[in-house]
């Protein structure tokens, strides 16, 4: 793994990668990691694609320009798939996580990645984020996803973090809470390889 | 924004660059806050607006209709003699013009941070300097920053060096536009009372507001005084470079980190060196290290004092140097550099031996900087060492031709 562990989040604006990115920077922040999380700002509006970023380190990261060549990518809106962006930058042992209902090889043959050395991995994180949290919002369980992919965090100290951070978020809604947690927990349990 | 535990008076936190300015903010618990929405300074004015409604803060917060009745009312306020803020960014700071100068003249000592973004037009939201580098001449104090840290760091510390009784000026606290405003990062924030304590108590010198002791601002002021006035100023600016310093030190004795004119990073053993504010340091600092473990002697200089502007220890900083790259993310359409070259160009022309010096013009409305173009900035700098040939004074860096 590369000293600063890189992730672009691919999303329709709306669809939460923009909030991703800053839940998990304040997450393995906490945690003692140091991050970045920031978002490409774009003409955004509902449904346009956008794309957020990450970086985190054992080391202070100085580094101010757009991540170019992501370790990990993670995809929130399989209709996005079609864009070659998806892909752009991904080198050799890369990984890329789609919330797709679609099998990993189905999704492979899509990207056309049959014939690269990137792991690929799929969670059905719509269907996750209806029956836990109530509605198609695919952000948190991707990142716990993410976690069992990456590693970049101990699972129990992240799920603590994520705790911490939906509580001061959502003080006045304990049942969104609930739900994020769960959807966490079962797409960090479902994810394919 | 996320903040965990205590480590002596500091606090480990995330925040985004306008969230930490925020945060400042609330700590700095000013008594009048006038502010008016802008791009992408945005989210310091509905943070610090939420930090008023919650009732964390005692703090009069003036919705003004414009940026012009911003600065205005901050005025008006610090005039009254109480501790006055604003923030704006871009054309807000355009459209606040004619108060800028006012504020400055009436040695007031306002802090207002600036989250840089380009000038229209063509409209555009993105980072670059152009705002800020307009205001150098009207009589504020500017410090720049790299980080979300630096950024909270330097308004702590720019309450100080405005209230200080030598400088009485107001102080410009910039940082980069989306790029750090609204990037999240690690920094350590001070517990509210180490701040309480380090700016301590505002006292005015002539509030308006004294029934006692009649004062006037803002007079007609002709050819009997008004130069006097504007050499006062400049007494003001002279003084502010001895006072950056000191308080630059108190400040370090509290939180350990050490701040100065300027940070120079690897410069001492370099023989060729580029010098650039902000954000764009930070990704400068990474080449410098790549390109050192290749053995190569490369250096950074990082402005953070532009105004006022302490020429003798900038050409001091680079004068062992072969050849130095000022990087500018602004343009003066003077057809002979941006603005930070023509000033370090300037400051070593006293010099026996001078570095030769080439300046990149970079990042306008927020096109990216990526370390492979700064990595090119040092193979031209060896190359101008090496044959002793600036082939082009002003370059443009990752621009389209």
């Amino acid at each position: 793994m590369a000293r600063i562990t890189e992730i672009r989040w691919h999303g329709r604006g709306g669809q939460g990668a923009k909030t991703a990115a800053l839940l998990l920077a304040e997450a393995a922040a906490i945690a003692g990691k140091y991050v970045q999380g920031f978002p490409e700002y774009g003409p955004e509006r509902m449904g346009a694609p956008v794309t957020s970023f990450n970086r985190i380190s054992d080391q202070p990261i100085s580094v101010h320009s757009s991540v170019s060549k992501p370790n990990i990518v993670v995809v929130l809106d399989p209709t996005l798939l079609s864009r070659p962006d998806v892909v752009d930058g991904l080198e050799a042992g890369a990984a890329i996580i789609v919330n797709s209902e679609q099998s990993v090889e189905e999704i492979r043959v899509k990207l056309n990645l049959e014939n690269e050395d990137i792991r690929l991995y799929t969670v059905d994180a719509s269907k996750i984020a209806k029956e836990t949290i109530g509605r198609n919002i695919p952000n948190t369980p991707l990142m716990g996803a993410l976690i069992r992919v990456t590693e970049i965090l101990p699972y129990e100290e992240f799920m603590t973090q994520m705790k911490e951070q939906l509580e001061s978020k959502f003080r006045h809604k304990p049942e969104v809470i609930e739900g994020n947690l769960a959807a966490i927990e079962r797409a960090y349990r479902e994810v394919l390889d | 924004m996320a903040i965990a535990d205590n480590l002596r008076g500091q606090k480990r936190a995330a925040m985004t660059g306008n969230e930490a300015v925020a945060y400042g903010m609330k700590q700095i618990e000013p008594d009048v806050v006038a502010a008016y929405p802008i791009t992408p300074q945005t989210d310091i004015v509905e943070k610090f607006s939420s930090y008023v409604a919650d009732g964390e803060v005692d703090t009069e917060f003036v919705t003004v209709e414009s940026e012009h009745s911003a600065m205005s009312a901050t005025v008006g306020a610090a005039a009254a003699g109480v501790r006055a803020m604003t923030a704006t960014s871009s054309n807000g700071l355009a459209f606040m013009w004619e108060v800028v100068y006012i504020a400055s003249g009436s040695r007031l000592p306002i802090v207002m941070p600036v989250v840089n973004r380009a000038l229209s037009g063509p409209i555009n939201i993105h980072c670059d300097h152009s705002d800020t580098m307009g205001t150098r001449d009207s009589g504020w104090i500017q410090l720049y920053s790299e980080s979300a840290q630096e950024a909270y760091d330097n308004l702590i510390q720019a309450v100080r060096i405005a209230e200080h009784p030598d400088v009485r000026l107001p102080v410009m606290v910039m940082q980069d536009g989306f790029i750090t405003s609204h990037g999240m990062e690690n920094l350590n924030v001070l517990e509210d009372d180490l701040v309480k304590k380090f700016i301590g108590t505002f006292k005015s010198e002539n509030p308006l507001l004294q029934v006692n002791k009649p004062t006037t601002f803002g007079p007609l002021d002709l050819q009997d005084f008004y130069f006097e006035h504007k050499r006062q100023q400049v007494e003001g600016m002279e003084h502010a470079k001895k006072v950056i310093v000191d308080i630059a030190k108190e400040y370090e004795e509290l939180t350990g980190r050490q701040y100065s004119y300027f940070e120079s990073y690897r410069l001492d053993d370099a023989e060729v060196a580029i010098v650039v504010l902000s954000s764009t340091a930070g990704t400068t600092k990474v080449v410098v290290d790549e390109l050192r473990e290749q053995g190569l002697k490369v250096g950074l200089l990082k402005p953070r004092v532009l105004r006022p502007f302490p020429a003798e220890e900038y050409a001091d900083a680079l004068k062992h140097l072969k050849a130095v790259a000022v990087m500018d993310r602004s343009e003066t359409f003077s057809t002979n550099g941006g603005p930070v070259f023509s000033e370090l160009r300037s400051a070593m022309f006293e010099l026996e031996e001078r570095p030769l010096m080439t300046n990149y013009i970079f990042g306008l409305g927020g096109r990216d900087i990526w370390t492979k173009d700064i990595k090119g900035v040092y193979e031209d700098l060896f190359e101008i060492a090496k044959t002793g040939q600036v082939k082009n004074k002003v370059n443009y860096l990752g621009v389209r031709d």
